[in-house]
C-alpha cells in the first residue's frame, strides 16, 4: 500500500457485476487466501473463501442498539449489507495464539518461539471504515513506522500477515442504523490504503485503483471505460450515504471533555446499564488488549504460552495483587469510552473509534457509544462530590 | 525433574480421590470421558478413591479430593466433614458441589410435600429440607463450575495442582468465548434469551455454538448486571417476570447473586397477580 504515483493509480473504470467470479478465481489462483463477507447463523461473517457465490449477495442487514437482523435485499447486489461483527482484525490479530513453548532438556529450557507463517490474505468487501481501523492497529502494534508515538513493540505476526494483505475495499452506499463514520471522517468512501475499491451500482462497480498490485489485478479483468453517467451515478449513491449515516457524533471539544468527566453523573447511569460482558470490546476493530496463560503438558512438562483477546471489562484485565484496579462497571465502561475516545489520541495521536458502530449493535442491551458521549459532552456539570455510590442493596424492593 | 510438584504425603505419586454426593454421576463421567488425557492423568497421579472408575480403594489421607454433587441428607452433611479431613486439596466440582445443583430448586418448595407424593413408603426417605453446596459446610481451595463440569477446565485445574501454580480459569462472561471463536450473538440476532453475558465462560459457548441461548449452567460471572440484562429481555424481547425468574432458577438457582435476583422476580411476578 505505497504511495506510488505511477498515471493508472486512481484511475477510474467500470467492472460488470459477472467479473466478480473471475475476480475471486484470480485471487484464489494467486495464492491469496480470499476473505469475504458471507451469511452464518443469521449474520454477515467475514471467512475464507474460494467463489463468489460464497458472498453474502442479495442480502441487507438491519442494525440498531441490540439488534441485528439481515433480510432479502436486491438480488443483484453483492454488498448491499454493512459489517457484522467480524472485522479483519480476527486475522492479524488472532483472537488465540500460541507465542512459544518450553521443553525442559537436562538443565535448560529449550525455547520454540518460531512466529507461525500467516496465509496471504486478500479481503474483499471491507469497508473504508475497517481500513481505518487497520491504521489505527498498525499504530498498535507498532508497524507504522512513519509516525513518531507508538511505544509497542512490533508484533511479528501481524507485521507478516498484513504487508503480504491485499484489500479490496467496497464503499458504503447504503449505511446502517448504527453507522456514524462520517462523524469520524473515516467513510463512506475509502481515500486510499487500499490496492482497488469498487462502488456498485445495479450492473457493475466503479473500479478505482490504488497501488500497482491493484492496476495489475485489474488489467486481468474485462474492465473498461467508465461512462460519465456511471461515473454521476457512484459519486451520487456515495453522496446519499454520507446523509443517511444511522448515528452521529459530534467531536468537537469531545476529548477535552472526557478528559476532565471522571465524576460525571452519566457514568452511574450507563453502569447500571452497563453488562461487562465485553461484547463492544470483542467487536471494535481497534480494541487490541490481549491477555497470556501458561498451561502445562503433564506427560511431557512442555509449557505453552498462548495470547487470547482480553477486554478492558474483564476482572482479570487490571488484576493485581489486591485485586482488581477498576473494581466496579463504572470504572470499566468509563476506562473504555474515555480510552476509546480521548485518551487514545494521547498514546497514538488518532482517535481509537472509526464510526462502524459495532460496540452498539453487539451491546446485548445497546449501549450506544454516540449517545454516551454526547451526554457527556454536552452536560458539562461541576465535578460531582460523589464518587461513585458506594454500596447499593441491588434486590432491595 | 518429576511431573508435579505438589508435595506429597509419602515421597510417591500425588493421591488422587474422587467422591460422589447428591448428583447425577455427570462430572465424573467428564473425568473417565477425557480420554488422550486420561492415562497421562493416571501416570501422573496415583487414583487412590474413585468408585465410579474402580473397585480398589486406598485409604486417606489423599493429596486431591475431587467431590461432585451437593449435600442433601444427613449422612452426607457428616461425611462431607469427614472428606474434608482426609483431603489436602478439596475442590468442589460441578453445579450441584458448587451451588446447590437442580436439586436446589426444592429449597423454595416443601419437601415433605414431595416425599409424600413420590415414595410410597415415605418413613424411610431421610432427606434434608435444602440442597447446598459443599462449600457451605467446609472450607473448599477451588470451584470449579458447570452442569457438567468442562473436561478442558478439568485437565487444567489438575495441571495446576499438580505443578502448584494457579490454575487458567477465567471468570468473565461467555460473550468472550463466543466472539473469540467467532459465534454470532444469538441475542442480538434471533432475540434469544441468552444468559450469557451474566453467565461465567468455559464452557466453549456450546449453546450459542448451535445457534441456541445460553441457559447459565456455569453459573453467574463476576460481577453479573443481571437487573440490565433482565430489563433488556421484559423490555425488549417482552419475557415476563416469571420467565425472568425461571431463567435464574436452573443448574445454579441458588448460588449467589443468581439466588436474590430470581427471588426478586418472583416478588414482582406475585405483584402482577
Amino acid at each position: 500500500m505505497s504511495d506510488t504515483t505511477a498515471p493508472l493509480i486512481h484511475k477510474q473504470s467500470f467492472l460488470p457485476k459477472d467479473a466478480m467470479n473471475a475476480l475471486v478465481r484470480r485471487l484464489v489462483d494467486e495464492g491469496y487466501t480470499v476473505i469475504g463477507p458471507q451469511v452464518h447463523d443469521g449474520a454477515i461473517m467475514m471467512r475464507p473463501l474460494t467463489t463468489a457465490d460464497e458472498l453474502a449477495k442479495g442480502v441487507c442487514d438491519e442494525q440498531d442498539g441490540g439488534r441485528y437482523r439481515l433480510t432479502d435485499g436486491d438480488s443483484e447486489m453483492y454488498f448491499d449489507n454493512v459489517v457484522g461483527p467480524d472485522s479483519p482484525k480476527r486475522y492479524f490479530f488472532p483472537p488465540q495464539q500460541k507465542l512459544f513453548t518450553l521443553t525442559i532438556k537436562g538443565e535448560r529450557f529449550q525455547v520454540d518461539d518460531t512466529t507461525p507463517k500467516p496465509p496471504k490474505y486478500a479481503f474483499i468487501g471491507i469497508r473504508a471504515c475497517e481500513l481505518a481501523a487497520i491504521k489505527i492497529q498498525d499504530r498498535v502494534f507498532g508497524i507504522d513506522v512513519d509516525q513518531q508515538t507508538f511505544r509497542c513493540e512490533s508484533d511479528q505476526y501481524y507485521r507478516r500477515a498484513r504487508q503480504n494483505a491485499l484489500f479490496i475495499v467496497v464503499n458504503c452506499t447504503r449505511p446502517a442504523g448504527t453507522c456514524f463514520c462520517v462523524s469520524m471522517e473515516t467513510g463512506p468512501e475509502a481515500i486510499d490504503s487500499f490496492d482497488l475499491s469498487l462502488t456498485e451500482l445495479r450492473e457493475g462497480f466503479i473500479v478505482r485503483t490504488g497501488t500497482e498490485k491493484g492496476v495489475a489485478l485489474l488489467g486481468q479483468l474485462p474492465a473498461r471505460e467508465a461512462t460519465s453517467a456511471e461515473l454521476e451515478l457512484a459519486s451520487m449513491k456515495l453522496r446519499r450515504a454520507r446523509d443517511q449515516m444511522g448515528r452521529r457524533l459530534d467531536t468537537r471539544g469531545l476529548k477535552e471533555a472526557l478528559d476532565k468527566s471522571m465524576e460525571h453523573p452519566r457514568w452511574d447511569e450507563v453502569a447500571d446499564r452497563c453488562l461487562s460482558c465485553a461484547n463492544c470490546t470483542m467487536v471494535c476493530p481497534t480494541c487490541f488488549c490481549s491477555t497470556v496463560s501458561d498451561t502445562n503438558d503433564l506427560a511431557t512438562g512442555q509449557v505453552t504460552r498462548t495470547r487470547f483477546w482480553e477486554s478492558c471489562f474483564t476482572h482479570q484485565f487490571s488484576y493485581t495483587t489486591t485485586g482488581p484496579v477498576r473494581s466496579t462497571i463504572r470504572g470499566r465502561y468509563r476506562h473504555w469510552l474515555c480510552h476509546k475516545l480521548a485518551t487514545w489520541w494521547d498514546q497514538f495521536d488518532t482517535s481509537g473509534c472509526v464510526g462502524c458502530g459495532r460496540c452498539i449493535t453487539w451491546c446485548p442491551v445497546g449501549i450506544d457509544l454516540t449517545e454516551e458521549a454526547t451526554a457527556i459532552r454536552e452536560q458539562q456539570t461541576e465535578a460531582s462530590d460523589r464518587s461513585g455510590r458506594g454500596f447499593v442493596d441491588e434486590w432491595a424492593e | 525433574m518429576p511431573a508435579h510438584n505438589l508435595p506429597t504425603n509419602s515421597g510417591a505419586k500425588p493421591t488422587l480421590a474422587v467422591f460422589k454426593f447428591s448428583s447425577c454421576d455427570g462430572c465424573q463421567l467428564q473425568l473417565l470421558n477425557l480420554e488422550d488425557e486420561l492415562l497421562t492423568l493416571v501416570g501422573a497421579v496415583e487414583i487412590a478413591y474413585f468408585l465410579e472408575a474402580r473397585r480398589r480403594v486406598l485409604p486417606p489421607p489423599y493429596d486431591i479430593g475431587l467431590v461432585e454433587g451437593s449435600i442433601s441428607t444427613p449422612e452426607e452433611e457428616r461425611r462431607i466433614r469427614q472428606v474434608r479431613r482426609d483431603c489436602r486439596y478439596l475442590v468442589s466440582i460441578g453445579a450441584c458441589a458448587t451451588s446447590g445443583g437442580i436439586q436446589a430448586l426444592r429449597n423454595w418448595a416443601d419437601v415433605d410435600e414431595f416425599i409424600r407424593c413420590v415414595y410410597p413408603s415415605p418413613e424411610y426417605i431421610k432427606s434434608l429440607e435444602t440442597a447446598t453446596p459443599i462449600a457451605a459446610h467446609v472450607f473448599v481451595d477451588f470451584e470449579l463450575r458447570g452442569c457438567p463440569v468442562n473436561a478442558e477446565q478439568l485437565v487444567e485445574l489438575l495441571s495446576a495442582l499438580l505443578l502448584g501454580r494457579k490454575p487458567n480459569i477465567p471468570t468473565h462472561s461467555v460473550c468472550i468465548e463466543c466472539k473469540r471463536r467467532g459465534y454470532p450473538c444469538v441475542l442480538v440476532t434471533k432475540g434469544e434469551p441468552c444468559l450469557g453475558p451474566i453467565t461465567q465462560a468455559g464452557c466453549g459457548a456450546l449453546c450459542p455454538r448451535c445457534e441456541r441461548a445460553c441457559y447459565g449452567c456455569f453459573g453467574p460471572m463476576e460481577q453479573p448486571n443481571i437487573r440490565s440484562l433482565a430489563n433488556q429481555l421484559k423490555n425488549e424481547q417482552g419475557r415476563t417476570n416469571r420467565e425472568v425468574k425461571l431463567a435464574l432458577r436452573q443448574f445454579n438457582g441458588y448460588m449467589e447473586p443468581f439466588k436474590q435476583a430470581g427471588d426478586y422476580y418472583e416478588r414482582l411476578e406475585q405483584k402482577e397477580t
